[in-house]
């Protein structure tokens, strides 16, 4: 997989740490955040960190069945 | 002898001497090990899987399924070697495999007598009693005669690369298709790979008696390819196999370095590329298809278009006398190139309306129905048009049963391909791969001239260049009447390999193995090397029949990555053994190694686990000692390993107060705070001291383990949760040396800031940064200085030391110190550890994972201290506490640290126990069933020295 | 049909032209009184126990692709009973006194061959914590031994004692663990199900449950409605879309988990070994192919494919693990859908709908558990109970904090 990182470009997604679904980065800290996941077969949002690069945390559009990147922007902004 | 007297491409001037079995051979530059055996009228060169029949090659490519060879002696040895595609260098040595004692005589062959109880699946219904017979002697038995080459068990001594490349258009094969693709890519200045598995450009070119551009077909592909290398803008990969489409355009591909090398080249063997192209176009041909016939697997029985590499492009004539069985109109040119090298013909082409042919004995609507010849096709029965059969003497046979797409790649993202019944043919589907297009044969256009100009046309397509201008060549309809198996008495082989023939696939569907995935995993069809490539679709031909169903319905397997099997070796590169993963060494390594350091891993570090004295035999001794030196003079050890995170902004305080269950917001500058922090779960994450440099100003030293875990947490905070704060936050824990100095006499080296106060101090003329923090409980503290002057400020330490009794120690003593204080390290906190088992309050204001920690099921066993009853001595980490009989049920906790105290004389532990705290005083047994070992233990609380502290403040 | 020797000559002198379907083609019935969700080991097993044990036989098994073709047909076969956390090691020792008997019990060689696995220990910390899981495995009545370097080296010589990057400092060994072959549990049980009355339904894709009134009604499938008392959900990989369904939200994540097969050698691992720093782990079936896997990709996928960097990381770690396996050649390679749930544990349960009941979550543990489960989720149909060795699993534990955490890494699946 290629992850397109604004700061740094097009890298290979072993340059990135997953986390998961977008929606934890608002989570409240209740039992359904931390625990409980739509985990969709299809467009999900989630959360990857250019951990070998800039280390901005990255909120990914990607589809889960077929690995297609559909969007990337620098998460929290 | 075989070898022709004139033509192919191979150097006949010089002679390359290697050997097979011990037989001595000779080949010439240009050969394989098939083909110079061939030459040298070697036909049988394997043994099958299962019944041990004795084969010969199939094919002349990767594909191969029989010709299976060991190459090399020893260490170097590389079973399960394609004899097809293996070049011969001098004094390659190559061994059959899977026979005993000979591959001429294969006493295992005996099981091909007994092949009506072997059938598929036969395994699953017998040696199911007496109960463990199946694992004592059946499986052993089976489990000896399965396999093919053997491994040496010995360290690869090879070597292996990996690397990257990037361009704008992959070009998997270099047959016309890819030439042309090439070429048009290449001549517009594209950044161009060009990949091809062969170690001679120009694919079927090379095996065929055609002409392009009005010369022979190799020589065009030389010239192009001449072109191609002269450009600077393209990359020509000979011996390089595109294996795996990945996500994102990213394609692995290993090219053959040195393998046509003897084992004494300087070279990798073998180069693992990833290639990241913007667009990729799959040319890599199509395979040409057996025929299933009663007994079609004889040494000598090959596919038409090996036999016609063979004859083209290695000027090897494997046998006088041939058979061509054929579909479709292949077999006429194969007949026809057999003649012109001097053969003898008969042309048997199951099509009753084939097209009338004079040049040989011509047979349309007979078919092939037996063979004769154990070791090597004698003769070949016929069944005429017209019912008759006669038996006809050949040393060979070619099969044409048509052609397979290679689709493979275009299905490693999922994709299945399609039935295409006007030639039929399973071809990719669009956008199997996205930026993968196939072309040319791979795509189902079998004839040369639509090979180049779909190769020219989709290369220029993608990248918006003008197509290169178009040799002429021909341009054959493939003519074929689908014909997969003859309706006759005997085995018919379908896969060569694992010996799965037609009766295995009607078995399948008698006993309902009919979806094709169940056919596979029941006949174990196409699991051999080739992935099924010579098997597959001849397998779904008959199953198809079986149920009626049609191809499309029946559809294929999954064919996954990699296109053709790939070592180990090569996909591991550098990155093993020693160097499997970095070493991270801290500031001072070379001076604890200068100072007889023993070693310790810790994750990625490497730490001075002791210091051994004169006279120190054991470990415990070197231990004890500086146990003692640190509790009654001053120990010196480097601590540089701690993370050291900084955090700058108006709002760190608040964030840190956020972060950590422990309240941080009132932390005055020049104070430090030790504090616990949860994850979004509840349980604990980490704990580390905090430091208030400044009004705006902190750091934090979290633990070597989390150090990386934290510091993604810390950014996820700060970047998602509160973007709102100012805090900035940078990883210094490489820039800064660390170095604690501990124990009463400590303060006669420096007087630091006192305990839990922070102080920036000008140590021997470098500004350092003293933290009054102790891991030992011992008065002192841990100074910090830029990390080049690391190992000058453990000297500068040592040598004051020494002078009060003091010297350096190492982890192990400091993990005694910190248990006799009772503090804490990720063998307490493992993860399944909460604030209240620790017994810490819960603050009022808010933190990460306060709702989470509020759980029920968060209060587990809670954190206690022991030390042994009576006789009994030893405490043991990983032990269990045990209330009454030793059972999963009466578990009650276990120990997580247990070390002999110096200080004490006697071994201490901390556990983690049910209802520990209010157990201070009780007795508990320990089980170590690994050992035997059983003792009566007395709960204490967790801290074993100095309980209040007056150490610390002294 | 009973399979035996005396069977196989029979057929074998008559060529082969009596043998009986494995399992029938019935079409669906419009109502059972247990309608399964899923034709995998875990739902076929499930079948088989509440007609064997519990004698419902009016039982379909729904399956939308062909029976087995989901993780219990794309694992690495190890089975084995070596955990340390309580409802984990209760579990699992259970399951592998039921794999003893299996071959017997089902008249179907599963192949289940208890060769021996060994995990590695790298390091003074790792050792005392794979003691501790040592003695709960022992506390637990199962077969378990710790060994030193010397131990380890003289069981599995061919391992990378020198210049090894972790040194190999010891190791847990567990003789009664092993293999088996995946396929045949599948298709074991489902010839033991259908042979009890067990109506199989492959090609057979559900759409809806249908439920009033905070109970169960049936399912709509691709095959029409079919009715139902109960319905068992038991579909790991895609755990949350039937779930979904249901209008359930589950504490689950799909990630993609890698498999590998190399070309067929003769014998060389007659154990199955697990390295101790990074995940792998490695078996050689009774083919001769070396059958090894890694972690997870770690992040979310349903493609049933992985990434080329995992792909190397695994041969990275074979051959610091290995250094012979760089002569032999990877075969294939492929990807399994992982239930992953947030403490690494499975669920069994009753869900808050009446007559739905839920398994999944099975992370890496799901081939090994397959006897277990079945027989235990059976019950719970059966009579509305675990059985006291799953009690543990229950889907409430993660409201009520009681978790089954066996690597200690927290609510992020991608860790376990």
């Amino acid at each position: 997989m290629r992850i397109t990182c604004p700061h740094c470009g097009a890298r290979d997604s072993r340059e990135f740490s997953y986390l998961g679904d977008a929606k934890m980065a608002a989570g409240k800290g209740d039992f359904a955040s931390v625990y409980l996941r739509d985990n969709p077969a299809g467009a999900h949002s989630e959360l990857w960190q250019h951990v070998m690069g800039c280390r901005a945390w990255l909120e990914v559009e990607r589809n889960t069945s077929t690995h297609e990147v559909l969007s990337i922007r620098e998460a929290g902004k | 002898m075989s070898r022709l007297p004139n033509g192919g491409l191979i150097d006949r001037t010089r002679t390359i001497p290697f050997s097979f079995d011990g037989q001595s051979h000779i080949a010439h530059p240009g050969d394989t090990v098939a083909s110079a055996l061939l030459a040298d009228g070697v036909r049988l060169m394997g043994r099958s899987f299962k019944y041990h029949r004795p084969r010969g090659v199939l094919t002349a490519g990767s594909e191969e399924p029989n010709a299976l060879i060991e190459v090399g002696q020893g260490a170097h040895k590389l079973p399960n070697t394609r004899a097809t595609v293996q070049e011969v260098f001098a004094g390659l040595q190559a061994q059959s495999q899977n026979r005993w004692p000979s591959l001429r005589f294969d006493l295992r062959a005996g099981l091909d007598v007994l092949h009506p109880f072997l059938g598929a699946g036969f395994y699953y219904k017998t040696f199911l009693w007496p109960r463990s017979f199946w694992h004592r002697f059946w499986e052993p038995l089976i489990r000896r005669a399965a396999g093919l080459g053997r491994i040496s068990a010995l360290p690869d001594p090879a070597s292996y690369d990996k690397a990257w490349k990037h361009c704008d258009l992959l070009v998997i094969g270099a047959g016309p298709a890819g030439l042309m693709a090439a070429l048009t890519a290449g001549r517009a200045g594209a950044r161009v790979v060009l990949a091809d598995e062969d170690f001679m450009l120009g694919g079927r070119l090379n095996g065929e008696a055609l002409d392009v551009g009005g010369m022979a077909g190799a020589d065009w592909a030389r010239q192009v390819v001449d072109e191609l290398q002269s450009l600077p803008n393209v990359s020509v990969m000979p011996r390089t196999t595109i294996t795996g489409a990945y996500d994102g355009g990213t394609y692995g591909a290993l090219e053959r370095v040195a393998d046509h090398l003897p084992d004494t080249s300087p070279a990798p063997r073998q180069i693992f590329w990833r290639i990241v192209a913007r667009y990729a176009i799959l040319a890599g041909g199509a395979h040409e298809r057996p025929i299933a016939f009663p007994n079609n697997d004889r040494p000598g029985i090959m596919l038409a278009s090996a036999l016609r590499s063979y004859l083209h492009r290695f000027a090897v004539l494997p046998a006088r006398r041939w058979v061509v069985f054929a579909n479709n109109g292949e077999g006429v040119r194969t007949a026809h190139d057999l003649l012109k090298a001097g053969a003898e013909v008969t042309l048997v082409d199951t099509r009753k309306e084939a097209p009338p042919e004079t040049t040989c004995r011509h047979l349309p609507g007979a078919e092939v129905v037996n063979t004769r010849g154990r070791q090597g096709l004698k003769a070949v029965e016929l069944r005429l048009a017209n019912g008759d059969t006669e038996w006809v003497e050949a040393g060979g046979l070619a099969m044409a049963g048509g052609w397979n797409p290679g689709v493979h790649i275009s299905c490693h993202m999922g994709a299945r391909p399609v039935w295409r019944e006007d030639i039929s043919a399973f071809v990719p589907v669009e956008n199997a791969v996205p930026g993968l297009e196939a072309v040319g044969a791979a795509n189902g256009d079998f004839s040369t001239h639509a090979a180049l100009k779909a190769g020219a046309e989709v290369a220029a397509e993608a990248l918006g260049v003008k197509p290169v201008d178009l040799p002429k060549a021909e341009d054959a309809p493939i003519e074929i009447t689908p014909f997969w198996q003859v309706k006759a008495k005997g085995r018919a082989w379908l896969d060569f390999q694992n010996d799965v023939t037609v009766k295995d696939v009607e078995l399948a569907h008698r006993e309902n193995m009919q979806s094709v995935e169940h056919m596979k995993r029941y006949t174990t069809l196409g699991m051999a090397t080739d992935q099924g490539k010579t098997a597959n679709t001849g397998a779904m031909a008959v199953m198809a029949g079986l149920t009626g169903q049609g191809m499309a319905a029946t559809g294929t397997t999954m064919f996954r990555p990699p296109f053709s099997p790939v070592q180990i070796g090569a996909l591991a590169g550098r990155q093993q053994g020693a160097n499997f993963k970095p070493e991270r060494l801290m500031p001072g390594d070379g001076f604890a190694r200068a100072h007889n350091a023993n070693w310790l891993e810790m994750g990625l570090w490497q730490r001075p686990s002791l210091f051994r004295a004169e006279g120190e035999r054991t470990w415990r001794q070197s231990c004890d000692r500086e146990v003692k030196m640190v509790r009654e003079a001053v120990g010196i050890t480097e601590v540089s390993t701690l993370g050291k995170i900084e955090l700058l902004g108006q709002d760190a305080a608040r964030f840190l107060d956020r972060i950590f269950l422990t309240p941080m917001k009132k932390l005055k500058p020049g104070h430090i705070r030790y504090g616990v922090m949860l994850r979004t779960d509840g349980f604990i994450m980490d704990d580390a001291t905090v430091a208030r440099l400044a009004e705006d100003h902190f750091v934090m030293h979290p633990t070597t383990g989390a150090s990386a875990d934290v510091l993604s947490h810390l950014e996820f905070c700060a970047q998602l949760r509160w973007p709102e704060l100012d805090v900035q936050i940078v990883d210094a824990s490489e820039q800064w040396a660390q170095v604690a100095v501990h124990g009463p006499k400590a303060a006669e080296i420096l007087r630091g800031p006192g305990f839990m106060r922070f102080a920036n101090m000008e140590i021997a003329g470098v500004m350092a940064r003293v933290y009054g923090v102790s891991y030992s409980g011992e008065p002192g503290c841990e100074i910090a200085v830029p990390a080049r002057y690391g190992a000058a400020l453990l000297g500068w330490l040592l040598e004051q030391a020494k002078a009060l009794g003091g010297g350096l120690y190492g982890i192990e003593a400091l993990n005694v110190l910190r248990v006799e204080k009772g503090y804490i390290t990720h063998a307490e906190i493992d993860g399944r550890v909460s604030h209240h088992d620790l017994g810490l309050p819960t603050p009022e204001k808010d933190f990460i994972g306060r709702q989470m920690a509020a759980r029920k099921g968060l209060r587990g066993p809670e954190l206690v201290g022991l030390k042994p009853v009576g006789s009994a001595k030893a405490l043991i980490g990983g032990a269990l506490l045990v209330e009454g009989e030793f059972s999963a049920d009466n578990v009650q906790g276990h120990i997580t640290s247990a070390v002999f105290s110096p200080t004490l004389g006697h071994m201490i532990a901390l556990g983690l126990l049910q209802n520990g705290r209010a157990r201070h005083g009780e007795r508990v047994r320990m089980v170590d069933a690994m050992s035997g070992i059983s003792a009566v233990c007395e709960i204490t609380p967790p801290v074993f020295i100095d309980p209040k502290g007056e150490r610390l403040h002294a | 049909m009973k399979y035996s020797v005396l069977e196989i000559l029979r057929q074998g002198l008559t060529g082969n032209k009596g043998w009986q379907p494995l399992w029938r083609n019935p079409g669906p019935k419009p109502a059972y009184d247990v309608v399964i969700i899923g034709g995998g080991g875990h739902g076929l097993a499930t079948a088989y126990y509440l007609a064997k044990t519990h004698g419902i036989h009016n039982i379909a098994v729904l399956e939308k692709g062909y029976i087995g073709g989901g993780n219990v047909g794309r694992n690495t076969t190890i089975v084995r009973a070596d955990y340390g956390q309580k409802g984990n090691s209760a579990f699992y020792s259970h399951s592998l006194k039921l794999w003893q008997g299996l071959s017997a019990e089902l008249n179907y060689n599963v192949m289940f061959s208890p060769r021996g696995l060994l995990e590695l220990c790298h390091s003074d910390g790792q050792l005392e914590a794979y003691n501790r899981r040592a003695n709960m495995i022992a506390a637990q009545g199962d077969q378990v031994e710790m060994l030193d370097r010397a131990g380890v080296r003289a069981y599995a010589p061919y391992l990378g004692f020198e210049s090894a990057r972790f040194p190999i400092r010891g190791g847990l060994l567990q003789r009664t663990a092993g293999t088996a072959r995946h396929d045949a549990v599948a298709w074991g049980y489902a010839r033991a199900a259908d042979r009890l009355g067990v109506d199989i339904l492959q090609k057979c894709e559900v759409t809806g449950i249908d439920i009033a009134n905070g109970k169960l009604q049936g399912v709509q499938t691709s095959r029409g409605v079919i009715r139902a008392k109960k319905l068992a959900i038991c579909v790991a990989g895609r755990s949350s879309q039937v779930a979904g369904m249901a209008g359930m939200r589950l504490p689950i994540e799909s990630h993609v988990l890698q498999a590998f097969v190399t070309e067929g050698l003769k014998p060389f691992i007659n154990t199955v070994i697990n390295f101790g720093v990074g995940h792998f782990y490695i078996s050689q079936s009774d083919k001769g192919g070396l059958v090894f896997g890694g972690d997870l990709d770690g992040y979310n996928s349903y493609a049933q494919r992985g990434s080329l960097s995992q792909v190397e990381h695994v041969a990275e770690a074979g051959m610091s693990m290995i250094p012979a396996l760089g002569k032999a050649r990877l075969l294939r390679s492929w990807g399994g859908i992982m239930d992953m749930s947030m403490d690494g544990a499975p669920i069994i349960d009753k869900t808050h709908i009446k007559g739905l009941y839920f398994n999944g979550g099975w992370c890496y543990g799901g081939f090994k558990a397959i006897p277990a489960s079945g027989s235990a989720y059976a019950r719970l149909i059966a009579t509305g109970s675990l059985p006291d060795y799953a009690a543990a699993y229950r889907l409430s534990r993660f409201e009520s904090g009681h978790l089954i955490n066996e690597e200690g890494t927290g609510a992020q699946p991608g860790l376990h």
